[in-house]
């Protein structure tokens, strides 16, 4: 089995037909835009974080591939209701599984359902589709209005 | 149609038994490489060629007076011949070694642009461009106060030949356009468009990547001032290219590198610059390169350039058919000349998850904007999944193509 029949799972092209949380948040206080300039992928990115520092509510919209559109899907899903640390961190373990750095049966993370995803780490020109929205939902917790898959390490 | 797989001089099996990373297989699929437009494979002759140079032949050029270097010096000269005779040029004084095609277009631009073209002066390009075509001229005319215009082009990939004459006004210096489009492989009707510019006083680039290597070049019939082009697409190496130039400008042009071997004399007070070619090659060339091009050159009129743009003109009709049978692709790029390229878009499924699900059926096509944004916002699309295709490339190949565009439909569970 090549490494692109693990990848395109079920849950994957399920999240790419129906993405949830789908749309602009109505009143966030955060938002961040997204780019792969390599292959067109684009997405914008909505929160509203409380007082609290929790993700009280997460929307995305945009164009992309099914990887990058099931990736922010599920991101969203997994995010929302999270505090803003926890959701940093899973920033920095998704990356590192999709970059074959963590092993997400054997590391410790948060990252569930989203262990999907570790079969990118084998299609390298693909791993960029899967990071930009964690990279849009990194840079929106920071206040950087617009990032870019160019010039990353990943 | 497959009837037409075998012609009187072409023997498909003997083609593809040359190439031998073509009987390479992709996990447990036998490799099926439709991404010629970006890179074509190379014979084994070729590479032979590469090992004999560097095994028997290799020194530096134009230097010492000992044996290597007077075979390699013969040998390098020589391949220049074969370029010379590739493309009808009038002299080999006109061709000039290159990186490949970008670093032709930035030679002409800085050798030809710098010094003829300022303030308030027009850089003519179509929208087809790659972006090596548009790039070069963006940073000219920023950097002189200059402007470029761009031809239009239809629903089907053609460009507006009236538009064009429009364009052509006293103050248009340069027109930079592409021969064959490597987003939707349309043949450009290039002669039309260098008469028009003639007529003007107007010289003209053509950007011959995607033609050298499919259809007979003849720069003289052309009658362009400029022609370049890369080896690695016409079963050569990386790293050497070709600017064809006539002499009356390249005489005049400054050139683009300063260095050792484009010199005649060197003091602290003043230089003078070698004689064509040598006036445009600074530093030590590819001269491996250079020579296995060469060999390529042989290679590919071994098997004759009507023959490969008639072969390469069945599969792209057998292709085109194919596909277009499958419900919910678009081909992008229907003019009525094109060469043998199938950009096309798929409802439902982007063209990087094609791409990838391609793979798994050991089939090579690219996916993206093919370095030619400008084209996919014309047709208002993020990118393309592009198949191209080479001489050497079956019609089994093609039913390969089809076959797998079909299973990533059911995988995506698109109807």
């Amino acid at each position: 089995m090549s490494a692109s029949n693990q990848l395109y799972q079920e849950v994957i092209l399920d999240h790419n037909r129906k993405p949830r949380n789908w749309g602009a948040v109505a009143d966030a206080n955060l938002r961040a835009e997204g780019h792969n300039p390599l292959c067109g992928d684009h997405i914008v990115l909505t929160l509203s974080v409380g007082a609290g520092r929790t993700v009280d509510a997460v929307g995305f919209e945009g164009d992309g591939c099914a990887i990058c559109k099931a990736s922010a899907s599920m991101m969203t899903v997994a995010v929302k209701g999270r505090p803003v640390g926890e959701a940093e961190a899973m920033v920095r373990q998704f990356r590192d599984m999709a970059t074959g750095k963590l092993d997400p049966e054997r590391d410790d993370n948060l990252l569930g359902r989203l262990k999907v995803f570790s079969g990118v780490k084998d299609l390298p020109s693909r791993v960029k589709c899967a990071i930009l929205p964690w990279h849009t939902l990194h840079a929106a917790l920071n206040n950087d209005a617009v990032t870019s898959t160019e010039g990353d390490a990943a | 149609m497959k009837a037409l797989d075998m012609s009187d001089t072409f023997d498909i099996d003997r083609v593809r038994a040359d190439f031998p990373i073509l009987s390479m297989r992709i996990g447990d699929r036998p490799l099926v490489y439709l991404d010629n437009a970006a890179s074509a494979q190379m014979p084994q002759r070729v590479i032979d060629r590469m090992v004999h140079y560097q095994t028997r032949e290799h020194s530096n050029i134009h230097r010492a007076v000992h044996y290597l270097s007077e075979t390699a010096t013969a040998q390098y000269e020589a391949a220049r011949l074969k370029v010379q005779s590739f493309i009808n040029a009038p002299s080999e004084r006109e061709v000039i070694f290159t990186s490949g095609t970008t670093d032709g277009i930035n030679l002409v631009m800085h050798g030809y642009g710098r010094k003829f073209i300022g303030t308030g002066d027009e850089i003519v390009v179509s929208a087809i461009e790659h972006h090596a075509n548009i790039v070069p001229w963006q940073m000219l005319c920023e950097e002189r106060g200059a402007t470029l215009k761009v031809i239009p082009v239809n629903d089907a990939g053609e460009l507006s030949f009236e538009a064009y004459l429009g364009l052509l006004g006293p103050k248009v210096k340069m027109v930079a356009i592409t021969h064959v489009s490597n987003a939707l492989g349309t043949v450009v009707p290039v002669r039309d468009y260098i008469e028009a510019a003639h007529a003007s006083g107007i010289p003209v680039l053509v950007d011959g990547a995607q033609a050298a290597p499919h259809i007979p070049v003849d720069v003289q019939a052309l009658g362009c001032d400029f022609y370049v082009f890369s080896g690695h697409k016409m079963c050569g190496p990386t790293g050497i290219g070709i600017l064809y130039g006539k002499s009356e400008w390249l005489e005049k042009m400054q050139p683009f590198k300063g260095g050792g071997d484009m010199i005649a004399s060197v003091s602290f007070e003043k230089t003078t610059y070698n004689t064509l070619p040598f006036k445009f090659e600074a530093g030590t060339p590819p001269i491996m390169a250079a020579i296995a091009l060469g060999e390529a050159l042989d290679y590919l009129r071994g098997i004759g350039l009507e023959t490969i743009a008639r072969r390469e003109h069945e599969l792209l009709a057998y292709a085109t058919e194919g596909v277009s049978k499958i419900r919910g692709i678009r081909i992008i790029g229907t003019a009525e000349r094109k060469a043998a390229v199938l950009s096309m878009v798929m409802d439902g499924i982007h063209p990087h998850d094609l791409g990838t699900l391609l793979n798994e059926d050991g089939v090579a096509i690219r996916t993206g904007h093919h370095c030619a944004q400008p084209v996919m916002t014309r047709y208002r699309i993020p990118a393309t999944a592009r198949a191209s295709f080479a001489f050497y490339n079956t019609f089994d190949e093609v039913d390969a193509l089809v076959a797998s565009l079909e299973r990533a439909k059911t995988v995506f569970g698109v109807d």
